[in-house]
């Protein structure tokens, strides 16, 4: 006989543990599918962290997008469910002047202010992520002419430009290698639709993946606006006390080590 | 005949008819660019200028640490304000996608005798108070809306507006769940956006009103009731189904031969019992 007392005790307990099962094989589900991070946003995205928190899933800028170009995760695409993403092999981002697929975001996941320059709308400071290129199967690095991605750029010469070498191979030809230019390149992914080869040798991968970071103790001295960074910079003298022990040879000093004897 | 059967199933002609012209009406504003609505049940805008939003998806944002624009409060204020007049789940029979699918497989469970199997329910109505409590911590815990990242509501939404990819196999776990493991196991049970419509509608205006004079005990009503327990006071007493959980479905009302269960307003019906007092 089980008294009331003991009952409810153990109900509780029941309750509390079975809270515990669901949540944690819950919370383990939910973590496993938010950790694509080899996913692009439409422009305007917050970072992922909180564009996961913020998007309510609702896929007014995939329905905003006229080209097609934005996919909301569905079960089995293996991104986090329901958030909205493109793939610029398939369909790249056209980077409409207007941006429909922002405004109409409903809770701020797309921030309008972050494709916003004096006061208007600019595709061009975007930031859907970098286009990195596989110099050892681009075709241009090879010596073949081919500037495919570098037509297709939104901000050709800016984004993409050409460098150009003597391909020292034939002796009479140029070397004409797209190099891409991190500060200016939206992540459209134009360029990843128009490579040539078939699997494209230029291709967009989201910014904390594709770039590093410097840090803050390196600045750029001949850069003003960098510079300016060491304005109200303290100076911090530290004095380091001289060791009175004297040095010790650790080339030549055996040390016994050998045993001369 | 056909009089006959409308007057049986009015109700869920009725609630398939609105299921069915939401949904088309998302796919339109989605595949068409029809401006009447557009989004989905997470979040819309009604003619391109009235938002509504999911105030549980909301709540979950709030607690994942997400900055809540106006036009998110705006929209979760109405559709909680639309569903606390209306009452109950309303949502939840009138609206969700989910509805049709556990109601097919309650359905097929009565056909199939399985509740003569399965008498005993093993687990608690309750349940789905704990899942909101848990989406909620869930939620601040991971910085991610966590009920919205499972939920089989907003996938089965997803899937028919979107693109199904995967989704069915959510529609038919949820269905062989109800069909072989809980009866109204999903939105009976677990499903915390049902609790949450629950509470918020409990002082809904539209309530079903059991006239105890006129029932002869058939019961039929509880056998097709996805919550039964609301429905207490048949045979026993002249009352309104005052509990949060009654999804405002009519399957009671309308399977009803003797005129004792009906619709009515919340406060009109308390004056008449006032008055036989």
């Amino acid at each position: 006989m089980v008294d009331e007392r003991r009952k409810f005790i153990l109900s509780i307990a029941r309750s509390i543990g079975l809270a515990s099962l669901g949540g944690l094989v819950w919370s383990a589900y939910v973590d496993e599918v938010t950790a694509n991070k080899l996913i692009l946003r439409p422009p305007g995205a917050l970072k992922e962290e909180e564009f996961l928190a913020t998007c309510i899933k609702c896929g007014m800028c995939v329905e905003a997008c006229p080209f097609d170009t934005l996919l909301l995760a569905s079960p089995g695409s293996n991104k986090p469910l329901g958030t909205p993403y493109f793939e610029p092999r398939d369909v790249p981002c056209y980077m409409c002047p207007d941006i429909p697929c922002v405004p109409v975001c409903p809770t701020g996941a797309l921030n309008e202010s972050s494709v916003t320059t004096d006061g208007e709308l600019d595709i061009n400071i975007a930031d859907m992520g970098v286009a990195v290129i596989d110099d050892k199967n681009c075709i241009a690095f090879w010596g073949i002419q081919c500037d495919a991605c570098y037509r297709a750029c939104p901000l050709l010469d800016k984004a993409i430009y050409l460098e150009y070498e003597k391909n020292e191979r034939t002796g009479k030809h140029a070397f004409l290698k797209p190099i891409v230019n991190s500060d200016f390149c939206t992540g459209c992914g134009l360029c990843e639709r128009a490579c040539v080869t078939e699997k494209a040798a230029i291709f967009v991968l989201p910014k904390e993946i594709a770039l590093g970071a410097v840090g803050n103790h390196y600045i750029k001295g001949w850069d003003k606006k960098d510079e300016s960074r060491l304005k109200d910079a303290e100076s911090h003298i530290t004095t380091t006390n001289l060791s009175k022990n004297s040095a010790v040879d650790t080339l030549n000093d055996m040390g016994g080590l050998l045993d001369d004897d | 005949m056909m009089t006959d059967l409308w007057k049986h199933y009015r109700f869920l002609i009725l609630r398939r008819f609105t299921q069915s012209l939401l949904m088309f009406l998302y796919i339109g504003g989605n595949v068409w660019g029809w401006s009447l609505i557009q989004g989905n049940l997470s979040a819309s805008m009604l003619f391109g200028v009235v938002p509504l939003n999911d105030p549980f998806a909301a709540l979950q944002m709030f607690a994942a640490g997400a900055v809540i624009t106006t036009n998110l409060f705006v929209g979760a204020l109405i559709i909680t304000i639309f569903y606390m007049l209306l009452g109950g789940r309303t949502f939840c029979s009138w609206v969700c996608p989910v509805n049709i699918i556990t109601d097919a497989a309650n359905f097929l469970r009565r056909k199939l005798h399985l509740n003569q199997v399965e008498k005993r329910q093993p687990a608690s109505r309750n349940i789905r108070y704990w899942a909101i409590g848990l989406s909620l911590v869930l939620s601040y815990i991971l910085g991610v809306t966590a009920f919205e990242f499972i939920s089989p509501i907003s996938i089965t939404h997803r899937a028919i507006i979107f693109g199904i990819g995967l989704g069915w196999t959510a529609m038919l776990v949820i269905f062989l769940f109800d069909l072989f493991i809980l009866k109204n196991g999903w939105c009976g049970h677990i499903c915390p956006l049902g609790g949450f419509y629950g509470v918020v509608g409990k002082v809904g205006l539209i309530r079903v009103d059991h006239n105890e004079e006129n029932c002869t005990a058939c019961m039929k009503c509880k056998v097709v009731c996805p919550e039964s327990q609301v429905l207490f006071m048949v045979s026993k007493e002249s009352l309104q189904v005052l509990d949060g959980a009654c999804t405002n479905c009519g399957r009671c009302v309308e399977v009803c031969d003797d005129d004792a269960l009906n619709f009515s307003i919340r406060k009109l019906a308390r004056e008449k019992k006032d008055e036989n007092n």
